[in-house]
């Protein structure tokens, strides 16, 4: 192996696992770390890549251990009141109430999407994902991408969360709000 | 009678768990006279769908750009581990 090989890594699929991470943690700074953290996993573990699988899943795969590992532990922090987690909470109950009249009714009209989201392309996809996650707050976010874009089931979800299904449920609830409104803001009106 | 509110709670968790029979009766019938939590199951699912096709498609982002410094000071650090590795293995 010649010793630019990482170095090539990091030039090659440098940027896509930084965008990858930055949707996750939000923060260049966290970012930046988990792509140097990712690539020197991948360093020590090269004999393991296995030919047959792209560098780049290989490597997306190791920036997904550590992004879980951030997520367990920033879920296992416990909530202090006036932390910033619990103004966001504050934040997204009220706008999550806005949604809704006194009486439970829809307080504005929703859009019909249709097929209209073969219109834009991959970046404007991604970057209008993340500019709607950063709107929710980051327990939600988390909770959010771990159901609806790995896909993980509910149980396990709960499971390395540590929280409640009932807990689960709601916050999802109140995401997919979030995210409907702020898609429906930017893309269908 | 249901409402929105709660129609649009049953219509996000029954993407997350079976509902019980009198929910689905309760949210079906709702449904039926309710155009916007119509068009908000479809856009609940439609939001599902764009994003497991855009991921598991293997459409990853890459809006980003890794900035300069950082690429700079992770290459420094890569470097010095690969010349780690290959001392201790000579």
């Amino acid at each position: 192996m010649s010793i630019s090989e990482p170095e090539r890594w990091l030039e090659e699929h440098g940027s896509a696992l930084y965008s990858f991470a930055f949707l996750h943690v939000r923060d260049g700074h966290r970012a930046e770390d988990l792509v140097q953290e990712t690539l020197l996993a991948a360093l020590k573990a090269r004999e393991r890549f296995q030919g047959n699988a792209s560098l780049r899943t290989w490597l997306t795969g190791i920036l997904k251990h550590k992004i879980m590992d951030e997520f367990r532990r920033q879920s296992r922090e416990a909530p202090t009141p006036n932390s910033p987690e619990d103004a966001w909470d504050a934040a997204e109950a009220r706008r999550v109430a806005e949604n809704f009249t006194d009486s439970g009714r829809w307080s504005q009209p929703l859009t019909n999407w249709g097929d209209s989201e073969q219109d834009f392309s991959r970046d404007q996809f991604w970057s209008l994902i993340e500019q709607c996650l950063a709107a929710l707050s980051p327990r939600m976010a988390r909770l959010f991408v771990l159901r609806e874009l790995w896909e993980m089931e509910t149980e396990e979800v709960c499971k390395e969360m540590a929280i409640t299904p009932t807990n689960l449920w709601t916050t999802l609830h109140r995401a997919r709000l979030g995210m409907r409104q702020c898609l429906e803001k930017n893309l269908y009106a | 009678m249901l409402t929105c509110k709660d129609a649009s709670r049953l219509i996000s968790e029954g993407q997350d768990r079976k509902l019980s029979q009198r929910e689905k009766i309760g949210l079906r019938l709702h449904l039926w006279m309710c155009d916007s939590c119509r068009l908000f199951e479809k856009q609940v699912s439609h939001l599902r769908q764009a994003l497991r096709r855009g991921w598991s498609g293997g459409d990853l982002p890459t809006d980003k750009q890794l900035p300069e410094e950082a690429q700079e000071r992770i290459r420094k650090v890569l470097k010095e581990h690969s010349n780690d590795d290959s001392n201790s293995s000579t």
